[in-house]
């Protein structure tokens, strides 16, 4: 991979909502230090694609649950390493502290602790989590969204279509703010699986079946996301965001989405054109009112208004996409676009052309 | 130890020694039968691969040192990590568990001279070690299987993965899963009908209800990977449909198969570690294990219940919500036999007289590790916590802390256990402790923070990432502690391997152990036991006068069995002395019938169907051979093999 890159896609990628305090979980942190130490650890993080970041109800709802059973099992784990540091500090005496040497006691401790606290606390945690918080990331009712997006997974890019338009994208997924949006999930290929952890649950793309997830986002930014099935060679460059805007800018977004190609301007981008028509570029990709029909690869008749390129492994700048043209293995090695030996120079014309495709 | 013994008895054990006597070098090896022995050529073996997942491990850990690092191509790392899985887990600790201790200590523990069916043991041995190199032919010439060790279809269809790498896989597991059920069938019935006489059920030791427990898991649960796999290479190689969506198949069929397997998968690997823990900890704490009956039936209904819980891998396949509360409440339920027995443990530590020796200190750690994995896991039953989870690093932390933690850390605590036993010298204990400090606190940091990494996002398998993600610190980390590890594991081998030459002389008992192994000289004889041992509880050892008896009937010649390779066969639950059963000599077969077999699955890999099956034919030709008794026998003779 060209070294480079990478570094000047953080800030492409990084431009994400402010890292904001976790709501509820921290005020409940419990008093042991221990824990104390693991919640500061974690919530000190608080990365991009942190579950923790509770960005939406749902995932609000799955990190409270986590602070909750993270105390619970703080306790459980404090309370055997006392027991075991008991036995050390008393290795020399046989029995228990106070009661002595009884064996019905030493066994009834086996029942409470085995038996009689674990069935307890398992089966609040069965009703928090299993019964309640579980409704929170299942698949939304029938009727209960007003929108919905269909992603489908490809080695290793996402294609993302708006049902009832004609608007394409690839690698970032716009939603209106404050909306509930139904994502079907599908592959082209093999498993995926869709997960920005901040907004929502992760789902898994299988041939063969459509799954549902809500994806709601009451702030606007981007949210990171990555394919969390591993899907082959380049499964860890298999990333994507979440884009959240207002609905009016949602709305424009979608509407420029629906427009065709836009036509070559200057004479580079006009031989970029012929070089993309001439060298079969078309046989994989579309570009909207054009010859160029192909669906293997992402659509590009909007490339331009995308922030990275081959899913957020490059920032989608001219030089970096005609170093893509050029050699697209060499950035991504295993990628399923071929080596089309176009030289430098035509590569820049290509990318010339492509970069005005708004 | 023959020196104290009296004329009469040393009469009676020099009978012994010749009727048991075996071939001396390579060859004496190849052809054994002796259940210590060819637990021996397991526990090398598997020893061996655990070095080669070991490298795999560090390879791993040092490609994710920092963000965008290019020591292995993504190739090379997708079948690094496979390999690390498969050979961990069916090369490593199943061998090392069920064939190694297994092999090697229930009959010691029950007081019989060898293994139910002492031919099929070594041929299992054979196939296994066949099915492990088969794997490593396929790491060596560039075709390892590399789609992650369950291999979940469509990626691991031919379409998508063209080359033999996933016919290895296939071929691997239906060769290596041979070895494994052979194996378990063997310990099920030795523990059934290989008791000695008195050692009824309720006074069988606490390892031997989870070896059987885990024997039954394996039978059970491997027929699902079998299928699973035969469907695979069907598919791949005959062009049918199993799990193909475009033809009416399901790729969903795989996963099922799949954990109806790996879940259970999971228990027959930690419940040999239980049985390892509770043969340890009573040693050491100087009193009997508490509440044992309770802890022999959480035993086996742990291996019971894992049997319902598979689909708690695949909550994020879009399962219907129904289906997944029964599957996370089953997964809440099977907590419950094992926080019996971990507290049987605790309580048991509490209330003994603790001598913290190395072993002790293993089972420690393994108590320690095995809450947080165990603690991890009731939150991964949290279904939309899963959700998040799943397919992330916190799930390599869960099952590194029940794996690594909860099997590696008991059989390493075993190895050092047994050791005197097996070898008649002890290890180094200051060396020893040295070396479990440095391998706990590796295990902690090289694991740990790979729960933090999962939750900050970081998915498995992924071979590089930027960063941006802000995970660089947290596997920096882990990077160190695996080194850190490695020096803990490294520093385990060098202490045995000293001793094995310069460790001080053992003795039969250097330990006060309970159960029966103890009894015997170390190392013990290619007949175990002079006289069949006594028993009136299930801690013989801890019974002065059953072990005089003993003596006395060595002295007497009493329940000597020296009519040839002879065991006493006893009744399923009371152990009644049923029958003499005679048991079979070395013999060079099962080697043989090991290396007709690799060829085949060789003829297999290559397509060559015609010759797979003229040399499957070969194979079941040396397989009646087997039974035809050997010149000069009488077929009753075969009465061990039956």
């Amino acid at each position: 991979m060209r070294a480079g890159s990478q570094e000047r896609l953080q800030g492409v990628a990084g431009g994400g909502p402010q890292a904001r305090p976790v709501r509820g979980g921290s005020r409940r942190r419990g008093a042991l230090a221990l824990l104390l130490l693991a919640a500061a650890a974690l919530s000190g993080c608080g990365g991009q694609q942190s579950i923790l970041r509770s960005d939406s109800h749902q995932t609000h709802v799955i990190s409270v649950l986590w602070w909750w059973m993270l105390a619970a099992a703080g306790v459980v784990f404090a309370g055997a390493v006392v027991l075991l540091v008991l036995a050390y500090v008393r290795r020399g005496r046989a029995g228990l502290p106070f009661v002595g040497e009884r064996e019905s006691l030493a066994g009834a401790m086996v029942i409470v602790f085995g038996i009689a606290v674990p069935l307890i606390v398992l089966l609040v945690l069965f009703g928090a989590s299993d019964i309640y918080a579980v409704r929170f990331s299942e698949a939304p009712p029938a009727g209960s969204t007003s929108m919905s997006v269909e992603v489908k997974g490809h080695q290793w890019w996402w294609e993302i279509h708006y049902p009832g338009t004609a608007a394409v994208s690839a690698n970032e997924i716009h939603i209106p703010t404050g909306t509930r949006v139904r994502l079907y999930a599908t592959t082209a290929d093999v498993i995926h699986s869709l997960w920005v952890p901040s907004l929502a649950r992760k789902i898994d793309m299988i041939p063969g079946r459509t799954n549902a997830i809500l994806l709601e986002a009451p702030s606007p930014g981007s949210y990171l996301g990555q394919c969390s099935e591993f899907c082959g060679l380049q499964h860890s460059y298999m990333r994507f965001t979440v884009i959240a805007e207002p609905r009016a800018s949602f709305e424009a977004w979608l509407a420029d989405m629906e427009r065709p190609a836009a036509a070559p301007a200057s004479g580079e981008q006009r031989e970029g054109q012929q070089l993309f028509m001439s060298k079969g570029c078309g046989g994989c990709h579309r570009l909207a009112g054009t010859s160029a029909e192909g669906t293997v690869g992402p659509d590009l008749t909007h490339l331009a208004t995308r922030s990275t390129l081959a899913a957020l492994t490059i920032p989608d700048t001219p030089s970096e996409l005609a170093a893509w043209i050029e050699n697209p293995q060499a950035i991504k090695p295993g990628n399923h676009m071929p080596d089309l030996g176009l030289s430098g120079a035509q590569a820049k014309k290509v990318a010339a052309f492509l970069g005005e495709m708004r | 130890m023959a020196s104290t013994l009296s004329p009469p008895a040393r009469a009676h054990v020099e009978l012994l020694e010749r009727v048991w006597e075996e071939r001396k070098g390579v060859f004496g090896w190849v052809t054994t039968v002796d259940h210590k022995r060819i637990g021996l050529m397991y526990l090398f073996a598997s020893m061996a691969f655990f070095a080669a997942g070991g490298v795999e491990a560090l390879l791993i850990r040092t490609q994710l040192i920092g963000p965008q690092q290019h020591l292995l191509s993504p190739e090379t790392y997708d079948e690094i990590f496979t390999m690390h899985g498969i050979t961990m887990i069916f090369l490593v600790v199943i061998p090392m568990t069920t064939g190694a201790f297994g092999n090697y200590l229930v009959p010691l523990m029950i007081g019989a001279r060898d293994m139910a069916f002492p031919r099929m043991n070594a041929v299992s041995f054979w196939i296994f070690l066949g099915s492990g190199v088969f794997l490593y032919v396929a790491l060596a010439t560039g075709q390892a299987p590399n789609a992650g060790w369950f291999d979940y279809v469509p990626l691991a269809s031919k379409q998508f993965d063209p080359g033999t790498n996933i016919d290895f896989y296939g071929y691997g597991l239906i060769f290596n899963g041979i070895a494994s059920t052979a194996t378990a069938i063997n310990i099920i019935v030795t523990i059934f009908k290989l008791r000695a006489p008195g050692m009824s059920l309720n006074r069988m030791p606490l390892f031997c209800y989870a070896f059987l427990a885990a024997a039954f898991s394996l039978v059970f649960a491997l027929p699902a990977l079998t299928l699973a796999t035969i469907f695979l290479e069907l598919d791949r190689q005959l062009g049918f449909h199993f799990y193909d969506a475009g033809f009416g198949g399901d790729p969903l069929l795989w996963q099922n198969l799949f954990w109806i397997f790996g879940h259970p998968e999971v228990y027959i690997i930690i419940l040999p570690a239980f049985g390892i823990a509770t043969s340890i900890i009573p040693t050491f704490v100087h009193r009997r294990m508490v509440m044992f009956p309770m802890v022999a039936l959480a035993e086996l209904l742990v291996a019971f219940l894992g049997f319902g819980v598979w689909a708690h891998h695949m909550f994020a396949v879009g399962l219907p919500t129904l289906v997944t509360v029964y599957f996370a409440a089953t997964s809440l339920i099977i907590v419950i036999p094992s926080a019996i027995q971990l507290f049987a443990w605790i309580t048991t530590i509490l209330t003994g007289k603790p001598e913290f020796t190395t072993p002790l200190l293993w089972i420690i750690g393994f108590i320690v590790f095995f809450i947080i994995g165990g603690l991890s896991g009731v939150t991964v039953a949290a279904i939309p916590f899963d959700q998040q989870v799943n397919a992330s690093y916190y799930i390599v932390a869960h099952f590194h802390f029940v794996i690594f933690g909860g099997a590696v850390f008991p059989i390493l605590g075993g190895l050092y256990y047994w050791f005197p036993k097996v070898t008649g010298r002890m290890y180094h204990e200051g060396v020893g402790k040295l070396s479990f400090w440095l391998s706990f606190i590796g295990t902690l940091v090289t694991f740990f923070p790979m729960h933090i990494a999962g939750i900050e996002g970081m998915p498995r398998r992924i071979y590089t990432y930027t960063a941006a993600s802000g995970w660089t610190t947290l596997n920096a980390l882990e990077s160190a502690g695996a080194y850190l590890l490695a020096a803990g594991l490294l520093l385990v081998i060098v202490n045995l391997a000293v001793s094995l030459f310069k460790g001080a002389p053992a003795g039969a008992d250097p330990w006060g152990g309970d159960t029966l192994e103890w009894a015997t000289s170390s190392p013990p004889p290619a007949y175990n036991y002079a006289v069949i041992p006594t028993v009136s509880s299930a801690y013989p050892m801890w019974d002065e006068e059953d072990r005089e008896r003993d003596r006395r009937r060595l002295e007497r010649g009493q329940g000597l069995l020296a009519r040839g390779h002879e065991t006493p066969g006893t009744t399923v639950q009371d152990a009644l002395l049923d029958e003499v059963l005679a048991m079979p000599p070395s013999s060079p077969l099962p080697a043989l019938v090991g290396a007709v077999v690799f060829a085949g699955f060789i003829a297999l890999v290559l397509a060559h169907f015609l010759i797979a099956a003229g040399i499957g034919g070969l194979a079941a030709a040396l397989l009646v051979a087997w039974h035809v008794p050997p010149r000069g026998e009488k077929p009753a003779a075969e009465g061990g093999a039956r």
